[in-house]
């Protein structure tokens, strides 16, 4: 395994995990916050509302980049879930399972402001198109992710098999989305039922990548905190945790 | 500044997806927290009495 | 030298899986009837009226072929994980993905096959017409041995679980949807008078992609599940 530098070999244990996660998780809240900010700034002050959609638009820089992250987030999840079984690194398991609950939120934050972008534009909450169909379909697919993880005893186990569902998942997922794309065209109705971004403006280009870096920190800062207490609980026996919560008064 | 609040017409929409965001991930944030806190609580407890 | 073996196993294997099946032939029947009551329960909860069932036919069919699916793949590891003969199977020297293999064959040949057999009846019962019903035995045949093979994986996960069977349906029946989605729009543009060799092939390859990954996901779920 010399292809692994020696830093992250090291960070494969738990203890050490543990503190570059807490400090980590820091650096990265702070981050998003900024972000955060400027984004809403820009978004809501600073940004011109769109010529079709008006002031509707500015939905989109919670909805787009609350779907781009629950997409995003599934990757890694399996990706660090596959690294955990594989090769045995607890802390990447953790990872894993530690994703899960923030996908499944950015998921549903994103179906629900889907559908309240949809209501002024097409008068109904919900809609069967593409977009808002594959992301329903990848909520059930993060739910039952978490499910199956509380479902076992277990932690080893469960770090094992949620890794081969999270594996079955990735690759099920272009096919679902072509899937569902498919299905879509055949049932176009009369009305336009693609939930389409307005035609990207600078001006909204910025608020947009400004909020999607900021989740995608917020992520990181919530998946490492998450990680620290899935290992944390996993490892309460070990004499790192011991001398952890012995020498310090917890955090 | 109410131009603001009343967002086109649109207030109810993007304030909603706005504060649904906001709660969201507010909540999302403090959960791990409480946990990790009260896990150290309990493996201290748990310490002192001397288990394991 | 071992290939044959390895062939004498996994025809062993299925003969045996069948020899059980069919001792227990009762049981084997109640998904089917499952199906026929599902279907039945569409025309009583909306309008018996002919058009109507014409136009949701072949979706009806095809959920109820899901779910009947998922009340037969409960059998497919238990009985075995329960006596203990699942866990001899991971112990043989034979890989055990062929071995899976065999017995995901004897499951779709209990249970898939038997779909194929009764969609005739519940054609005429949802007025599916003449030019679904070929349409409908294709898609059935192409996707039920996919929900085989897709529903084995979850099977495999959740074999001894607590509440295992509404877990593996949480599971399994998204990972269905492209089959679900492909074969029902087949039916459909099928009666239209549209060319579906297309929906055909693009099920063709879900099929073989399930089939050539599938039984290598399924063994290594049931090695982590028996630990």
């Amino acid at each position: 395994m010399s292809i692994i530098p020696n830093w992250l070999h090291r960070l494969s244990s738990p203890k050490n995990f543990y503190r570059f996660a807490g400090t980590a998780s820091n650096w990265c809240g702070w981050i998003a916050l900024v972000l955060i900010i400027a984004g809403l700034y820009y978004g809501l002050i600073d940004s011109p509302p769109d010529y079709q959609q008006g002031d509707s638009a500015r939905i989109m820089y919670v909805h787009v980049p609350a779907a781009w992250m629950s997409m995003f987030v599934y990757v890694v999840m399996a990706s660090s879930a596959a690294v955990g079984m594989i090769w045995r690194i607890k802390a990447s398991s953790a990872f894993a399972n530690a994703s899960a609950p923030v996908g499944a939120m950015f998921t549903a934050l994103a179906l629900l402001t889907g559908m309240l972008w949809g209501k002024p534009m097409w008068g109904t909450y919900w809609v069967w198109d593409a977009r808002l169909t594959s992301e329903l379909i990848l909520l059930f697919l993060y739910l039952g992710y978490m499910a199956l993880n509380s479902a076992i005893e277990d932690r080893e186990t469960a770090a094992r098999a949620t890794a081969i569902l999270a594996l079955v998942g990735v690759v099920n997922i272009p096919i679902i989305h072509y899937s569902v794309e498919w299905w879509n065209t055949l049932h176009q109705g009369a009305t336009v039922t693609k939930l389409d971004k307005p035609s990207i403006h600078i001006s909204m280009l910025i608020p947009l990548l400004l909020m999607a870096f900021a989740f995608k920190f917020y992520y990181l800062s919530n998946v490492f905190r998450r990680a620290r207490c899935e290992l944390l609980e996993r490892e309460r026996g070990k004499a790192w945790v011991r001398e952890l919560v012995g020498g310090e008064k917890g955090e | 500044m109410s131009d603001f609040f009343h967002m086109g017409g649109y207030a109810f929409y993007v304030w909603t997806s706005y504060a649904l965001a906001t709660v969201f991930m507010l909540f999302s944030w403090i959960q791990p927290r409480l946990r990790e806190r009260r896990l150290l609580r309990d493996i201290e407890r748990r310490l002192k009495r001397g288990e394991r | 030298m071992s290939e044959a073996k390895l062939g004498v196993a996994f025809f062993t294997l299925l003969r045996r899986d069948l020899m059980l099946a069919y001792r227990h032939r009762a049981q084997m029947m109640n998904p089917l009837l499952f199906f026929v009551i599902v279907v039945s329960l569409f025309p009583l909860g909306l309008d018996p009226e002919p058009e109507l069932l014409h136009t949701i036919a072949p979706g009806v069919i095809w959920v109820a072929a899901l779910l009947a699916a998922m009340l037969s793949l409960d059998t497919m590891f238990r009985s075995d994980f329960e006596d203990g003969s699942l866990e001899q199977l991971l112990l043989t020297p034979h890989p055990l993905p062929l071995l899976v293999l065999a017995k995901i064959l004897a499951h779709w040949l209990v249970s898939g096959l038997p779909l194929l057999l009764l969609a005739p009846l519940l054609g005429m019962l949802l007025n599916l017409g003449s030019e679904g019903l070929l349409p409908l035995l294709a898609t059935l045949l192409l996707g039920t041995p996919i929900l085989s093979l897709i529903g084995s994986i979850g099977v495999a996960l959740t074999v001894g679980l607590r509440g295992g069977g509404v877990l593996l349906s949480l599971l399994i029946l998204p990972l269905f949807i492209p089959v679900l989605i492909f074969a029902a729009a087949a039916v459909g543009n099928a009666e239209a008078g549209i060319d579906i060799t297309g929906q055909l092939a693009f099920l063709g390859s879900l099929l073989a992609a399930a089939f050539a990954l599938a039984p290598l996901a399924t063994a290594a779920a049931l090695r982590i599940s028996l630990n």
